[in-house]
């Protein structure tokens, strides 16, 4: 398209504006986490790495940090799982409900996190009576896990589902004609097709638990706690304010290669992040 | 693909399944269909629906339990007390502004980024977009709180936040505050999903857009505009609704004085009177479900 | 192969090395739990989640039996393993340079110890040191009993009811307000005294009260009482110090726009306790019983007060940032609050105002389904022991509920100070309670505005 020098300059100056605004609170943070004094007002009092050396060794932040990669790793697996076979579903097949299937799909996202929050923490908490057996879901790592796992599969899906519909269907019909069983074509065609998708939706599903703190508060119980939580515990008090500038400006530098290869991976599939 | 394997060498048993899948197809809808389904139809929709009737109990107002005791009184509190209903729509407002202003932000960054920018800098600034997601979502929200703190002269230490010492203004712990800082952290929900609409749409189009005579602004208003309405529809999926349900970030960035429809059901469930929070929620249930269908009509969920 | 490949193998490596990563240190943090159990648990840890019973009939069946004789190893091994320090100073015994604790755990219900307990607590009353080294009563207590202590802050009181509802818990330090709602619930139980040494040392003020007690029956272990203070900037007050809640109430105070109110619905009893001294006539004699006229003026007061407010304090430590970085000139505050903003150099007082106050007498209950009954009664024991009790008097700034504890605190002036034992004092101090349809200052010829409704028109008034 044909754009005058001037319309080329304002929308530059809009993206770095807009850049500014996106980059201006998490500098202030990253600074702060070596000022000296412990408020928040500007500019730092002075530099010191006391706060960075001290945050190795409070036992906290690590043992929040285990837990929280501990659900997200296991809640991706299971959305990842639960996520592909949707896509598949909706890919090759038409079926009765195949159009609210997305809808159901992205509800658990769409909702708010205090909607969701509160319904599973009300259905966790009860005793359910099957007749044979009763059992109560309760509480702790496998309920967060549980909790997480529901709304990080759509992330899942719509990376899956993305690639699919990039991807001719005439690929594996090539692959049935060249006399492959359903299985071999899986092996053969369909996941290498997908693989890269796949490590790009888990890469997001990831990131959307490691960060979710209202679901969390209300699914986690009593004795778990992940990082958000702690940071929550933690952030408001005065004299920890820099010591979780710390962890943030940490867990943000350890998530740029994660962010450089999410988004390489899924390069031209749309984006399907989610939260 | 430069490995290849030659067909065959399978065991018989799974050569079987195969050939059964392959032959009822139905079969393999189903395999494929019924784990996610029964995952969020079992745990989700029936955590919903529990919940939805949980506001139909009354409460037992020693206990402050819920008791077995059916009454429409919850809902008739949640949809027809006027302070509460100013509440949901002073919500609708921030969610729909933040909306707005998340894209005016983001249609200029996602056009400059696709379209205008040297092809090598498109990955480093779309990536620039995307890491913000990344910090943790109560770091930002207390970062501007930091960020918005005015000077005060009685304080440990006088000077203000970033803002007031930097250009000496600061719009405080008031509602432009909200409107800001879940602007700032939803942001990049809205830049992506344009930025990859874009990224589809093909140049040729818009070459001949400029070759039938359209001027860029004629070409923007009725070529790319109505083409990137499912995109920008996504994208509004993530802010409007993100923002709706946010309780902690309006709590933090003003003092706990401005109060959202999140606030209302948390602090109602706290206080604790479970059924009267259920009947709140059916509020953003509402909400989101019909904004979710008009955009759905809008071809958004093709472009999440 | 191609780079898309490649790219995906770098994914799949980093992943995974992630989970490895979790997995191991899981497995670690588990081994560790494990270690910390003590080892004589074994054949009476099996408290069965539906252990709640009448008081005397409390505890699990077969502790008493074994305990004769496990209990001398019950005090070692989980010192061995935890600290190493537990073992050179058990408590009880003076052993030169270490702290004595004034405490022996109970050794029938130590034998039965379940390696854990889950509180819900008041910010200031579980420290185990991460806010001030020389204040620390977990790590002493886990020494002695093997029982890790997780905590969870509850905010106000009715979030301690909405989490001890959920079951997840084994105890609470309940307010007045929170008690009988669990209570009534059967979300607690009733103590046995006898195994709960501490109780015979607790003032006579604090026992069998209202609050804590059904038809004579302690419904729990009395942790102190202490008066919701006034807090002011000293040097924004320079001309005056404030003795009157009325600066947060009326115009024209140099604090107007920086007051600081507590965030729920019981701080509709402050603005009662303010009307009960200057509007006579409405005839308020108790700051949680209202009638509706009463009700309704305490609430237009309350509307009327947003215009001065510039925060809304739920989390004591918003309250604390606020004081210290001076956006908040006045309000209404807790002891603890103003010890730690002063640590940090914050110029400000707090005071109980002419009006009197509104207060707490708080209290430990144990969880009508508690999974860690006998730690549960081990900390309901410890934190009412005189050493204990006296630190978390000291720290939170509050009256022990010891007698005993009166001799250990580092300010010997403390119990004075804090008016301990000094029942005069509490006169005009109103500790929270639930508010009922049932008037509870007694009068019988009208209906009072239960505190279901006190949350409601919070909700509306906060809106």
């Amino acid at each position: 398209m044909n754009l005058s020098r001037a319309a080329r300059w304002v929308l530059r100056g809009a993206t770095w504006l807009g850049l500014a605004f996106l980059y201006t609170p998490l500098i202030v943070v990253a600074v702060l986490s070596f000022n000296t004094a412990t408020s928040l007002s500007w500019p730092p009092k002075g530099l010191t790495l006391d706060w960075w050396r001290k945050a190795w060794k409070v036992d906290g932040p690590s043992d929040a940090l285990v837990n929280s990669l501990q659900v997200a790793v296991v809640a991706t697996i299971i959305a990842l799982l639960l996520g592909t076979l949707a896509a598949f579903a909706m890919q090759r097949f038409t079926f009765f409900g195949r159009s609210s299937l997305s809808f159901l799909l992205v509800l658990p996202i769409a909702l708010p996190g205090i909607v969701t929050a509160v319904a599973l923490q009300n259905s966790f908490s009860r005793t359910i009576d099957l007749g044979l057996f009763e059992f109560r879901i309760g509480f702790g790592f496998h309920s967060l896990v549980i909790a997480h796992a529901t709304f990080c599969v759509v992330v899942a899906y719509n990376n899956v589902i993305a690639r699919l519909r990039r991807s001719s269907a005439n690929l594996l019909e090539a692959s049935a004609d060249l006399g492959a069983h359903a299985s071999q074509t899986f092996r053969l065609v369909t996941f290498p097709l997908v693989r890269s998708a796949l490590l790009a939706g888990g890469i997001l599903a990831f990131a959307l638990s490691f960060d979710e703190i209202i679901v969390t508060t209300f699914t986690a119980g009593s004795g778990f706690e992940t990082l958000p939580q702690w940071i929550f515990a933690n952030i408001s008090r005065p004299n920890n304010v820099p010591l979780v500038n710390v962890m943030a400006t940490f867990v943000m530098l350890v998530s740029i290669p994660l962010a450089w290869m999410a988004q390489r991976l899924s390069d031209g599939d749309g984006i399907g992040t989610g939260r | 693909m430069s490995e290849r394997t030659p067909v065959g060498g399978h065991s018989a048993p799974l050569r079987g399944v195969n050939r059964l899948f392959r032959r009822h197809r139905r079969l393999g809808l189903a395999a494929l269909l019924t784990p996610p389904v029964f995952w969020l139809v079992v745990i989700y929709i029936a955590s919903l629906g529990l919940l939805i009737g949980a506001a139909m109990f009354r409460l037992d107002p020693r206990s402050h339990k819920p008791t077995t005791e059916l009454t429409t009184e919850n809902l008739r509190t949640a949809f027809t007390d006027w302070d509460f209903v100013n509440v949901v729509v002073r919500s609708v407002f921030v969610a729909a502004t933040v909306t707005v202003l998340c894209l005016v932000i983001a249609l200029p960054m996602a056009f400059y980024i696709s379209k205008i920018a040297k092809p090598w800098a498109r990955r480093g600034l779309i990536v620039a977009v995307l890491m913000p997601l990344w910090a943790g979502y109560l770091v930002k929200g207390y970062a501007w709180k930091a960020m918005l703190r005015p000077a005060s002269k009685f304080g440990i230490d006088k000077d203000g936040g970033f803002l007031a010492s930097v250009f000496g203004w600061t719009p405080g712990f008031g509602m432009v505050a909200v409107i800001l800082a879940l602007t700032y952290l939803w942001l990049p929900y809205m830049v992506l999903p344009i930025y990859a609409g874009l990224d589809r749409l093909p140049p040729s189009l818009l070459d001949a857009s400029g070759d039938l005579g359209a001027r860029p602004l004629r070409t923007f208003r009725s070529v790319i505009v109505p083409m990137l309405v499912p995109s920008i529809a996504a994208g509004s999926i993530f802010t409007f609704s993100l923002s709706l349900g946010d309780y902690i970030v309006p709590k933090v960035v003003t003092e706990g004085k401005i109060r959202l429809l999140g606030n209302l059901i948390e602090s109602t469930l706290l206080a604790p009177n479970q059924p009267l929070a259920a009947a709140f929620t059916l509020w953003p249930l509402m909400i989101i479900i019909t904004y979710l269908i008009g955009m759905k009509r809008l071809g958004a969920f093709e472009s999440l | 192969m191609t780079t898309s490949s490649k790219r995906a193998r770098w994914g799949v490596a980093l992943l995974s090395s992630l989970a490895l990563v979790a997995a191991a240190c899981g497995s670690d943090a588990k081994s560790a739990a494990t270690t910390a159990v003590p080892a004589t648990a074994a054949p009476t840890t099996a408290a069965p989640a539906d252990t709640q019973a009448p008081a005397d009939t409390q505890a699990p069946a077969g502790t008493e039996a074994p305990a004769e004789t496990e209990a001398p190893a019950g005090t070692e091994a989980p010192a061995a393993t935890d600290a190493p320090a537990g073992t050179d100073a058990p408590a009880g015994t003076e052993v030169p340079g270490a702290t004595d604790y004034h405490w022996t755990p109970d050794a029938g219900v130590l034998a039965g110890a379940e390696g854990q307990v889950n509180l819900i607590a008041w910010a200031g009353y579980v420290e185990d040191g991460s806010n001030d080294a020389a204040y620390d009563w977990v790590t002493p207590f886990q020494d002695l009993t093997g029982c890790k202590v997780n905590t969870k802050l509850g905010n106000t009181s009715d979030e301690m009811v909405q989490l001890m509802q959920s079951g997840e818990y084994d105890g609470v330090s309940a307010s007045g307000d929170a008690t009988n709602r669990l209570i009534v619930g059967g979300d607690v139980v009733a103590i046995d005294t006898a195994k709960l040494p501490s109780y015979a040392d607790v003032f006579d003020g604090l026992k069998l009260k209202p609050w804590n007690s059904v038809d004579g029956k302690p419904f729990g272990m009395p942790h102190g009482r202490g008066a919701n203070l006034l807090v002011y900037n000293t040097e924004a007050f320079a001309e005056s110090a404030p003795d009157s809640w009325g600066v947060l109430f009326t115009s024209g105070n140099p604090s107007d726009g920086a007051v600081s109110v507590y965030d729920s619905p019981i701080y509709i009893a402050d603005a009662a306790l303010y009307l009960m001294a200057t509007q006579p006539d409405l005839g308020i004699t108790n700051p949680y019983a209202l009638d509706q006229a009463q009700f309704d003026a305490a609430i237009a007061l309350l509307d009327q007060q947003k215009a001065l407010v510039g925060q809304y304090w739920g989390v004591y430590t918003d309250q604390q940032a606020a004081l210290e970085g001076g956006t908040v000139l006045a309000g209404t505050t807790w002891q603890v609050i103003v010890n730690l903003a002063k640590a940090n150099g914050a110029t400000i007082d707090a005071v109980k105002p002419v009006e009197g106050a509104t207060g707490w007498s708080d209290t430990w209950m144990i969880a009508a389904k508690a999974a860690n009954p006998n730690c549960m009664y081990l900390w309901m024991d410890w934190i009412a022991s005189p050493w204990a009790n006296a630190m978390v008097a000291e720290w939170f700034g509050e009256a022990p509920a010891n007698s005993k504890s009166c001799g250990l605190t580092s300010d010997p002036e403390h119990c004075a100070t804090y008016h301990a034992d000094d029942e005069a004092f509490w006169t005009d101090v109103w500790y929270w309670q639930t508010a009922t349809e049932e008037c509870v200052d007694g009068r019988t010829d009208t209906k009072c505005v239960p505190y279901t409704e006190w949350v409601n028109a919070w909700n509306k008034l906060r809106a």
